[in-house]
């Protein structure tokens, strides 16, 4: 590595603590309801929206009207995205005539962008129409962020209400963060990638005659707007198919880094944004340190993979399915970045990364995308995992684990293990479908171990929501949009339900103050711990399918046998 | 029943507002200041497109730079990859004719390095970029293809240096070079010499 890729990385790491120590604490005033310098604009906006809604924003809800809600505006939300792909054909905004979308595909994308997935199985240039992208895909990519946020909020105020019922108001806090937080920031970064060179535009594609006197068909579309979102939702789904990859898309260095930065920005900052929340930023550092040394860790085994040599190709860091102005160090970066964060946007082919960085990408999803993770759900994720590391210390020290003064009991431990469980075992079992049938193997594009890792790919990315791939495997095909399409409903509600249960139980309990024999929940030992739980849990789980996979495949390639 | 009259109207402000005002707003004020970079920064010539400048163009001519190798033959509609991974006997395969064939059309010896840019695919297919090695090792065939002088030798490989872009602000990305940039370049320093 260059000095320059290392400064790159070091300057990454660096903005990312700034933003969370300033960025996390102003959205917890904007979360809370404070006023901030955005309400000249934005508090009109916000009144007229509960106006036309129909929405008393002072009404607060019990976790089962809080649930309710939730399922109810995402339903019509996918409604609403898949009814716009199979009429696309017939709508406006559609300057290239593309076709309707065929139902599976159309089941598989709206669910896909319902659940913060943005799992692709199409190409956006040659699929999905101008309005199609902007009225159905990149509102969902606003509104399953900020459904996240909402329920990240909920969990939140079940640990500092007490002896309550009431979780807060959904529909405000899902039009909170998108007024104020998601739509602000999109707009801005949606200017400066502008000025990088990503298209913006309602024009239809240009024909263009290249210097060799042929024909080049340029695609073209309101693609700014929708890149800013996908990457600050942690959503992922490219505009063009090649994601970031794509020069529209990504065109130079400066882009590829803000576009690499604010995928982290916000999971990052909602540390400390819950550290604000529950009245201590000690809480908040605790759970952002230990996510900091899971990444670390990650990052290091990522570059070191790609940097060593592949005697098959006598040489490292190959430049198969990555781009020049982006070279080795960010294509890495940018991969463990968005299999973390369970963005799933892509700047560099992942099936195309050495086995063991490709594995180590494979493995960040399996964790269950709680290293900084998804917009609010990576936070109610780690604190799943933050429970068990209570209830576990507790059991080692013989005590009733309390967690922000409040017991730790039965209830919240199974639901905490159906959350981490649940899409553990969905991954697992269709894997193992996916090897098994004639139809999933059909979808292969490498043979050998890297066929098995391309499916564990698929299953781990569409249910933890993550949306990246191994893209080489055909996933248009019947079985894996349908398997899919279930995989990221798991994904998504096996894990928000069990969360917002925790939360209607947790509220209603009374916090016990903090006594001698109390297990301190933050500080270095329970990072140590938590890091610990995190990384046995997806290990145990996983490790079996991550050696027949990428680590088969590693070593293999040492002894110079390929396929 | 209260919750889903709530959704549905809620869903209606929230596209609208998500869904088509803010791209449309974002396309107002990309097209006041960046007009050109949001219509995909084309290279217009005799009022027609030649191209994109942040696009690849297929090329086989002898008379030109070349990109980087395309996957997908460098289509647009949809770019992609090979996807192949580490262990791709078809992408040891394509390496080595790749290499095999730079070597022999830039007359380079079989122990001369062939820069890692050009034996390997690119992400999008359409990279538009090409190393700085990888630009001089195709001079003398370009020299060679359009008969150059000695002087104007010496001006293309001027020129080809003058091309590398550096890391951004100095410390974003790596060093390339724009082949399409540079082709056109090329043509309007050779067909048109300025006066010295």
């Amino acid at each position: 590595m260059s000095p320059g890729e290392i400064l790159q990385i070091c300057l990454y790491i660096c903005l990312l603590v700034a933003a969370t120590a300033t960025f996390g604490p102003w959205m917890a005033r904007v979360l809370t309801g404070e006023t901030t310098f955005l309400d000249f604009f934005l508090k009109p906006v916000e009144r007229a929206v509960y106006r036309i809604s129909g929405i008393d924003p002072e009404i607060e809800m019990n976790w089962k009207q809080y649930a309710r809600a939730v399922l109810a505006f995402n339903f019509f939300g996918f409604v609403l995205v898949l009814l716009l792909m199979l009429f696309q054909g017939i709508l406006p905004f559609n300057p290239a005539k593309l076709p309707n979308v065929p139902f599976p595909l159309a089941l598989n994308t709206a669910i896909s962008f319902m659940t913060n997935t943005n799992w692709q199985a199409y190409s956006g240039e040659a699929a999905m129409s101008y309005l199609t992208q902007m009225a159905g895909l990149g509102v969902q990519n606003f509104l399953s962020a900020a459904t996240g946020v909402g329920v990240m909020l909920a969990l939140i105020r079940g640990f500092v209400r007490r002896e309550a019922s009431e979780l807060g108001n959904f529909w405000v806090d899902l039009v909170r963060s998108t007024l104020y937080i998601l739509l602000p920031l999109s707009f801005a970064l949606a200017l400066v990638l502008v000025s990088q060179g990503v298209v913006q535009t309602f024009s239809s594609y240009v024909t263009a005659t290249t210097l060799a006197g042929q024909e080049q068909i340029i695609p073209l579309g309101p693609a700014a707007s929708q890149i800013a979102i996908k990457q600050l939702g942690t959503n992922g789904g490219g505009f063009f198919g090649v994601n970031s990859a794509h020069p529209f898309e990504n065109p130079t260095p400066l882009s590829n880094f803000l576009e690499m930065f604010v995928i982290l920005c916000i999971p990052a900052a909602l540390t400390a944004t819950y550290g604000k929340m529950v009245g201590s930023m000690r809480q908040g550092w605790t759970i952002f340190a230990a996510m900091m040394i899971v990444f670390l860790m990650t990052l290091g085994g990522m570059l070191w993979a790609e940097y060593a040599t592949n005697p098959v190709f006598g040489t490292g860091a190959l430049m198969e399915g990555k781009e020049m102005r982006l070279g080795v160090a960010n294509s890495v970066l940018w991969g463990d970045v968005t299999t973390l964060a369970s963005n799933g946007s892509v700047n560099a082919m992942h099936s195309s990364l050495s086995s063991l960085a490709g594995g180590i990408a494979i493995l960040n999803m399996l964790l269950g995308e709680v290293i900084f993770g998804g917009v609010g759900s990576g936070l109610y994720g780690m604190l799943m995992f933050v429970l068990l590391t209570v209830f576990l210390a507790g059991l080692m020290v013989g005590r009733t684990p309390e967690y922000l003064g409040k017991k730790i009991e039965a209830f919240d431990i199974q639901m905490a293990m159906t959350a981490v469980l649940l899409p553990s075992a969905c991954v697992l079992i269709l894997t193992a479908l996916g090897c098994f049938t004639e139809a999933g193997r059909a979808s292969i594009a490498n043979p050998g171990p890297h066929g098995l890792s391309e499916i564990l790919y698929a299953f781990a990315s569409m249910t933890n929501n993550n949306g990246s791939a191994f893209s080489g495997l055909n996933a248009t095909t019947n079985f894996y949009t349908l398997s899919g399409s279930l995989a990221m409903l798991v994904g998504r509600f096996g894990v928000i339900l069990p969360v917002l249960a925790i939360a209607g139980n947790m509220v209603t309990k009374k916090v016990t103050p903090a006594s001698a024999g109390t297990f301190p929940t933050d500080g270095g030992l329970f990072v140590v711990l938590l890091v610990a739980v995190v990384l046995i849990v997806g290990a145990l789980t996983f490790f079996p399918a991550l050696s027949l996979g990428p680590i088969l495949e590693h070593l293999l390639v040492l002894s110079g046998r390929i396929f | 029943m209260k919750i889903i009259l709530q959704s549905i109207r809620l869903l209606f402000v929230l596209t609208v507002l998500t869904g088509i005002l803010y791209p449309l707003v974002v396309t107002f004020f990309a097209h006041v200041a960046w007009s050109e970079k949001a219509e995909g920064s084309l290279i217009i010539a005799n009022k027609r497109a030649v191209g994109s400048e942040l696009l690849a163009q297929k090329t086989e001519d002898n008379r030109y730079f070349w990109p980087r190798p395309s996957a997908a033959d460098y289509a647009t509609i949809a770019s992609g990859a090979s996807n192949l991974g580490p262990s791709s006997t078809a992408l040891k395969k394509a390496v080595e004719e790749r290499t095999q064939k730079w070597r022999e059309a830039n007359e380079l010896s079989a122990e001369t390095p062939v820069p890692s840019d050009i034996q390997f695919a690119s992400g999008s297919g359409l990279d538009p970029h090409i190393s700085p090695l990888a630009a001089a090792q195709q001079i003398q065939r370009v020299a060679a293809a359009r008969n150059l002088s000695l002087e104007n030798r010496a001006k293309l490989t001027t020129l080809v240096k003058d091309s590398v872009e550096g890391p951004q602000w100095q410390i974003f990305g790596e060093s390339r070079v724009n082949v399409l940039k540079l082709n056109l370049a090329m043509d309007r320093l050779l067909f048109s010499p300025q006066p010295q």
